[in-house]
């Protein structure tokens, strides 16, 4: 490609791909206020039906999109009967966790059945191309733009002339309202999230022979441009999502002509974060409209926290430092070291969502911010590892406070959009930044732990520095929730308004929070990578920041034991029998669904 | 104590606050009432900051404090309570006090002027941590003070200092409320229908608390529906509907001012009208 007409016709093509996505997430969120994370399984699994439609039934195309939107459909029925309808009546942000647990299972499956690997999705049609001026058009570019206006008419026909449009329209309005004039709601939510999951279903198909390219790991990517679309076109606002999409097609693709591919999805998460801080309810909403409901995103279940005394901890240390002289297997001290690395990172998640109520879903990006810190310190600065290790600490909790600054003013869904959006642009920044981070081929050579001139060779110093490291950091983090600080920062959770009204300054203390628990996981990310003796961008992905949510939440919001406990359960107990890495990421999802369900205040309690 | 000029508030085509004028004199007691949505909550929002005025002017002790954010005007010593109660769920009784008290920790919380303020939160930080002596005293003397407020509620606090505000019952955690707003060592004191919801004991109670309140020489203002209450307690009775003040005055002059009689007879036509029921 090298025309402005070739880049203009991709970009609008990559847009109906997205538009497909985006409506089905605004017609969700219309009637459920619920930004479904699952959308991207959906479409992963549509692109997925197609391919074996295609490859083992040898199916023309038009069925292959009726197979597609059917399979679409029926997921898109299992989703809302299992991430929504249970959940009515729950936080919020419960019905957003649970159906990340289900993308986590959906993603899974299908890597399970189909492996990893990426697989071919030829497209039905003659590659014929049409010259336009100086650029060509193809035919699948018509098809898919063909696909995008049918379904947009046929969308437009259902809402506006049909009953059950009707109530839709009626449910997105006025929940309350339709349900009182007789409106049956989920009967509403299951065809919307029908609706919602044959089109995404259809866009990853056509995704998918656009680029005659699938991987299971199209997922969250897909759910973020989704997002994004959805975002900058104002959320819950169909045609909104429609031009939001366009636009974020055109964008990535000039910004591909301008800049190169990899600098593709940065434009995207960039353009997501403006909108948001700036322009919360999209780009088209007029500054009179009112703002979407605001929603208190704490996931905050009331519950008493288990009390466990000071002599118990002191001892259940006590216990843990001796354990390389009890067992001192490599394997068990290796799992154990992981698990408290885990923990730090539990730590410092566990008082940002936790005890602020600052639902982060990019805490990943803290740790590669500490890795490469410390890893770049001692390697370019010759600084010693254990300064090196202290440093990353302090830069993670800047520069994570300062890109997340914006974003404090934001509220529920939104802020953890954004920090997800930011935890991405961090990872591509890293992978872009070449003179500095070495691009994609990752820093080698990390010099192994050493305290003071001391080398840590041996496992059993390893586990005992860091043992060391999360014992005095889970103190302080004590310390902090006994003092006035834990009382304010709670108090920031509980009811921003009330805070502010007895003179709480929330900027302040979210940062103040925000820094801390970025200290704790910038160590953690920087003590890893001295360990690894290797990272590269991919090492701290998007996984881990749910990994980290779902330790916070099974430990108890706000716990610090909890914590501890989240982290040694999920990374630890996995690691003792051995289940296989692929399983594990099924058994978070699992794990994160069920615990949103039945024990949201999880095993300890929000504190 | 507090002059309020032409304040104006609209959300869309209606305009909630119509160019109110409004003033409260030190030591003073003024109710604030009105049929639903006369815009009495939106008047306090203004004043206590939590929403901008589109016009008009709010003065405090002589001091134009229009368009403050409610951080800083809690520091003013302005505090509130809210009409469907806000209280910190997750937090204790006792620790809900506290947060009321947060702007009288000084100890704690060091205020720097100039590029030193950035440092504030960490000096903040470092000294809630470290804790030393004089932060630990201050500590120490805010939890003997938050004590002495639960005592004032007699029984129904004090007992359940150590439980969550979300366990208490509806007008206890109005009780809290109140207590939050004692704790500020307030200036001025918004109470925004602190009865609401509560039986006529609960109510009795509460009416000999305000009551003792305003012996103490706190400036208050009160939104509330019960008008036994308000013409007892009151010094002035300020009257207002669809966001204009219609009446002011003492409590007897106002209980007889037939726009009043008509506003609250003109939204209640089912209803008998509650000024009559308080005249009788």
């Amino acid at each position: 490609m090298s025309s402005w007409i070739d880049y203009t016709v991709n970009g609008i093509i990559i847009g109906n791909i997205y538009a497909l996505l985006a409506v089905g997430l605004a017609l969700i969120f219309g009637v459920s206020r619920l930004i479904n994370f699952a959308h991207g399984s959906v479409y992963v699994v549509g692109a997925y039906a197609g391919f074996l439609a295609v490859t083992y039934l040898d199916t023309p195309l038009p069925v292959t999109i009726a197979v597609v939107v059917v399979v679409g459909a029926l997921l898109g029925l299992v989703i809302e009967r299992f991430g929504l309808r249970p959940l009515q009546g729950y936080a919020h942000i419960a019905p957003l966790l649970a159906t990340i647990g289900i993308s986590f299972v959906l993603d899974q499956l299908v890597q399970l059945f189909f492996k990893p690997d990426p697989r071919a999705l030829p497209s039905p049609l003659l590659d014929i191309r049409f010259k336009v001026g100086s650029g060509t058009i193809g035919a699948l570019d018509l098809v898919i733009a063909g696909i995008g206006l049918a379904s947009a008419g046929l969308l437009y026909y259902f809402l506006r002339f049909t009953r059950l449009g009707w109530a839709v329209r009626a449910t997105a309005q006025d929940r309350d309202a339709a349900q009182q004039m007789g409106v049956d709601v989920n009967a509403v939510n299951r065809a919307v999230f029908a609706i919602a999951s044959g089109l995404g279903a259809v866009s990853g198909l056509l995704v998918g022979m656009y680029y005659n390219y699938i991987d299971p790991s199209m997922s969250f990517q897909a759910t973020l441009k989704g997002v994004v679309a959805q975002v900058v076109g104002g959320v819950g606002n169909v045609p909104g999502a429609i031009v939001g999409s366009l636009l974020l097609g055109l964008v990535e693709s000039y910004g591909i002509a301008l800049f190169g591919t990899s600098y593709r999805n940065l434009f995207a998460f960039v353009l997501l974060v403006i909108v948001l801080v700036w322009r919360p309810n999209g780009l088209f909403a007029s500054k009179r409209q009112t703002p979407p409901e605001p929603m208190t995103g704490t996931f905050i279940a009331p519950s008493k926290p288990i009390q466990i005394p000071g002599k118990v901890l002191a001892g259940a240390a006590a216990v843990a430092a001796l354990v390389p002289l009890v067992f001192p297997h490599p394997y068990v001290l290796q799992t154990l070291i992981n698990s408290w690395l885990y923990a730090l990172l539990g730590l410092s998640l566990t008082l940002i969502a936790g005890t602020v109520g600052l639902v982060s879903l990019g805490h990943a990006a803290l740790l590669a911010i500490g890795g490469y810190s410390s890893a770049l310190l001692a390697i370019n600065c010759g600084v010693p590892v254990g300064l090196a290790i202290l440093s990353a600490g302090l830069i993670a909790a800047f520069l994570g406070t300062v890109l997340v600054f914006p974003s404090f003013r934001l509220r529920g869904h939104y802020l953890s959009i954004a920090t997800l959006a930011i935890g991405e642009i961090v990872s591509l920044v890293i992978l872009n930044w070449e003179w500095l981070t070495r691009g994609p081929i990752g820093v080698s050579g990390i010099p192994s732990l050493s305290l003071f001139g001391i080398e840590l060779d041996t496992d059993r110093s390893v586990y005992w520095f860091t043992l060391g490291v999360l014992a005095v950091l889970a103190a302080l983090q004590f310390r902090l929730l006994g003092s006035h600080l834990g009382r304010v920062l709670r108090a920031v959770r509980d009811d921003d308004v009330a805070a502010r009204s007895y003179g709480i300054r929330l900027d302040r203390y979210k940062a103040l929070a925000f820094a801390v628990g970025s200290f704790a996981a910038g160590v953690s990310g920087a003590i890893t990578s001295h360990i690894y003796s290797y990272i590269n961008h991919e090492t701290f992905n998007a996984q881990l920041s749910i990994l980290a949510l779902t330790i916070v939440i099974l430990g108890g919001m706000g716990n610090v034991t909890g914590a501890i406990v989240g982290s040694v359960l999920l990374v630890g107990l996995p690691e003792v029998f051995r289940v296989a890495a692929e399983y594990r990421v099924l058994i978070y999802g699992l794990v994160l669904l069920l615990l949103v369900r039945f024990r949201p205040q999880g095993l300890l309690g929000t504190v | 104590m507090l002059e309020i000029r032409g304040l104006t508030r609209r959300f869309g085509g209606l305009t909630a606050v119509d160019t109110v004028d409004l003033d409260v004199a030190e030591h003073e007691f003024v109710s604030i009432i009105g049929p639903n949505g006369a815009g009495k909550t939106t008047l306090f929002n203004l004043v206590t900051g939590l929403d901008d005025a589109d016009a008009g002017t709010v003065r405090l002790e002589g001091r134009d404090v229009s368009g403050l954010t409610p951080e800083k005007l809690a520091a003013l010593g302005v505090a509130r309570t809210f009409q469907h109660g806000r209280v910190f769920a997750n937090l204790s009784v006792l620790d809900n006090i506290l947060v009321g008290a947060h702007v009288r920790f000084k100890s704690v919380r060091p205020a720097w002027s100039g590029p030193l303020s950035l440092l504030e939160p960490f000096a903040e930080l470092a000294l809630a941590l470290i804790r030393p002596g004089k932060v630990k005293a201050e500590e120490a003397q805010m939890r003997e003070e938050a004590l002495a407020i639960l005592g004032r509620f007699g029984g129904r606090l004090l007992p359940r200092r150590d439980n969550p505000a979300y366990s208490l019952s509806y007008a206890n955690r109005r009780r809290v409320e109140i207590g939050r707003a004692l704790a500020l060592g307030p200036r001025l004191l918004m109470l925004d229908e602190p009865t609401a919801g509560m039986n006529q004991t609960e109510t009795a109670e509460m009416q000999q608390l305000i009551g003792d309140l305003k012996k103490t020489g706190l400036t208050i203002v009160l939104i509330e529906h019960k008008l036994d209450m308000v013409m007892q307690l009151s010094d002035r009775v300020v009257v207002m509907d669809e966001g204009h003040v219609i009446a002011s005055g003492k409590p007897a002059e106002v209980r007889n001012d037939p726009k009043v009689i008509e506003a609250y007879l003109g939204h209640h036509r089912a209803e008998r009208a509650p000024v009559e029921e308080a005249a009788e």
